[in-house]
């Protein structure tokens, strides 16, 4: 068999991924996390003295304290494999992605194994944030400066 | 070239030794030992790991009632960088040892090789066999163990496993080992590591094909053929690729594969199992077994390999594969 008609075979044999439910999934998952993460923001305004401005790194440090549990207890696989991106795009996404390289590497050691990877999988994430962030922000700044919006 | 071996050395015992979550198999009554712990109470994953290829290989020993100092060489190979678990088991079990990587094709390049040897007169006893270790093995080719990442319908899931044979000189009364093909390194442009079984079905389709035409046999020369670890879709492949070259539906009814067989239908396994363990654990409990009752007389086991790296993956190279095969008979 020539290696085009396998292909074909191929194509033929392997089940499409179920695109709607995985994006109905993704969609409820992550909706209900950043509905946690709404509401430990409104616990934060309402409780303490934050504003809705000053709410979010208390929030995102708390769902990630969240996520970081449930990947100890092994739980956070689970819900990654139901809800894929639902999951993995959010915050605690990331948390998830750095807990559990620490978890893998630790029998390397601190230095050489937590240490040595634990953005093995964020690190991505961490440089690409923090560059379009700078794109972001300069971009707005040449937009304040010429008087088109204002900070 | 297929190999002939005048001699028949025969599959005297297997050791296979499983790990906590292969108590789900639906093989895992003829393993002789399912361990609680993923582990094996070791500090690391890869110290489990060696422990798990020593009892394997300790268990295959006791069969037959000899000891290590009896044992003339060790084959053996794991999916570990370098090998370390076997690497290491080696230097417990202290008996000659050459490590060999096929990936998962292992567990049949290692019993050819023991053949040749046997046959060669240079060996009265040798163990030969291959091994997975879930964690270890999932941390050097994907994710860590706990990332929370999709798996696609068409992954495969590595068991934790070994399974060593200890291969002696012809006895009528054991599975004898009649015939082998080393098979080529097979590329069919296939480059996704979540669907193995794609990938590994046109090496195993090549092996099977050739060692057929060169011992003049048809499939249904057979009542097994038994390939390693193709999952259900690669299964299908390779049964769509042996209709298109003439076999008739009938025939393929005598192919099966380990790792589509293994976890059963359970849904959480994805396509099946795989892992160099996976065709090791079934070939040498469960084949060698019904073979001694007598349920099989002439049996072709296919062990397949993807041959890809992280690396080579993150490359953008396509996955090569292998199959070996062995022809057992018994009388």
């Amino acid at each position: 068999m020539e290696k085009e008609q396998y292909q074909q075979l191929e194509q033929n044999v392997t089940p499409k991924p179920p695109y709607l439910k995985n994006v109905a999934k993704a969609f409820f998952v992550g909706g209900f996390i950043c509905a946690i993460g709404q509401a430990v923001s409104l616990f934060y305004i309402i409780f303490f003295n934050f504003t809705e401005a000053t709410a979010g790194n208390p929030t995102v440090a708390t769902v990630v304290f969240f996520s970081m549990i449930l990947t100890g207890l092994g739980l956070y696989k689970r819900i990654g494999q139901f809800a894929g991106a639902g999951s993995a795009v959010p915050v605690t996404g990331f948390g998830n992605a750095v807990v559990s390289a620490a978890i893998e590497h630790r029998s390397e050691g601190l230095v050489l194994g937590v240490g040595g990877n634990l953005f093995k999988l964020a690190g991505s994430v961490v440089l690409f944030g923090v560059v379009s962030a700078f794109f972001v922000a300069l971009i707005k700044y040449i937009l304040v400066t010429i008087g088109v919006v204002s900070w | 070239m297929v190999i002939l071996f005048q001699t028949k050395p025969s599959l005297l015992a297997g050791g296979v030794v499983a790990g906590p979550l292969e108590n789900r198999s639906v093989f895992s009554q003829y393993f002789d030992s399912v361990y609680d712990d993923e582990r094996w109470q070791m500090k690391t994953n890869e110290q489990g790991h060696r422990k798990m290829i020593e009892e394997a290989c300790e268990y295959a020993m006791k069969k037959m009632g000899v000891q290590k100092g009896d044992i003339d060489y060790l084959m053996g190979g794991d999916l570990v960088n370098q090998m370390t678990p076997t690497n290491f088991a080696a230097r417990d079990l202290e008996i000659p040892f050459i490590g060999l990587f096929s990936a998962c094709a292992t567990s049949v390049s290692s019993v050819i090789i023991a053949c040749l040897l046997t046959e060669l007169g240079a060996a009265n006893f040798s163990l030969a066999g291959a091994s997975s270790q879930h964690n270890a093995i999932e941390r050097q080719f994907r994710y860590p163990i706990n990332y929370g990442a999709q798996k696609p319908q068409t992954a495969q899931w590595t068991v934790t496993a070994a399974g060593y044979a200890l291969i002696g000189k012809h006895r009528e009364e054991y599975p004898s080992i009649e015939a082998a093909t080393i098979g080529k390194s097979v590329d069919y442009g296939m480059d996704d590591p979540f669907h193995m079984g794609a990938a590994m079905a046109p090496a195993a389709f090549q092996t099977i094909q050739s060692h057929l035409q060169q011992r003049n046999q048809k499939i249904y020369h057979y009542d097994l053929i038994l390939t390693g670890d193709l999952g259900q879709l690669g299964l299908k492949l390779l049964k769509g690729m042996l209709v298109e070259n003439g076999v008739k539906n009938e025939e393929l009814t005598l192919l099966r594969d380990a790792g589509a067989e293994f976890y059963g239908q359970d849904e959480a396994f994805q396509s099946g199992a795989s892992g160099a363990g996976c065709s090791a654990a079934v070939f040498f409990s469960y084949v060698i077994q019904q073979m001694r009752a007598g349920s099989y007389k002439r049996v072709l086991l296919v062990a397949t390999g993807a041959l890809l790296s992280p690396l080579s993956y993150q490359q953008g190279e396509t996955i090569p594969c292998t199959a070996h095969a062995i022809e057992i008979t018994m009388k």
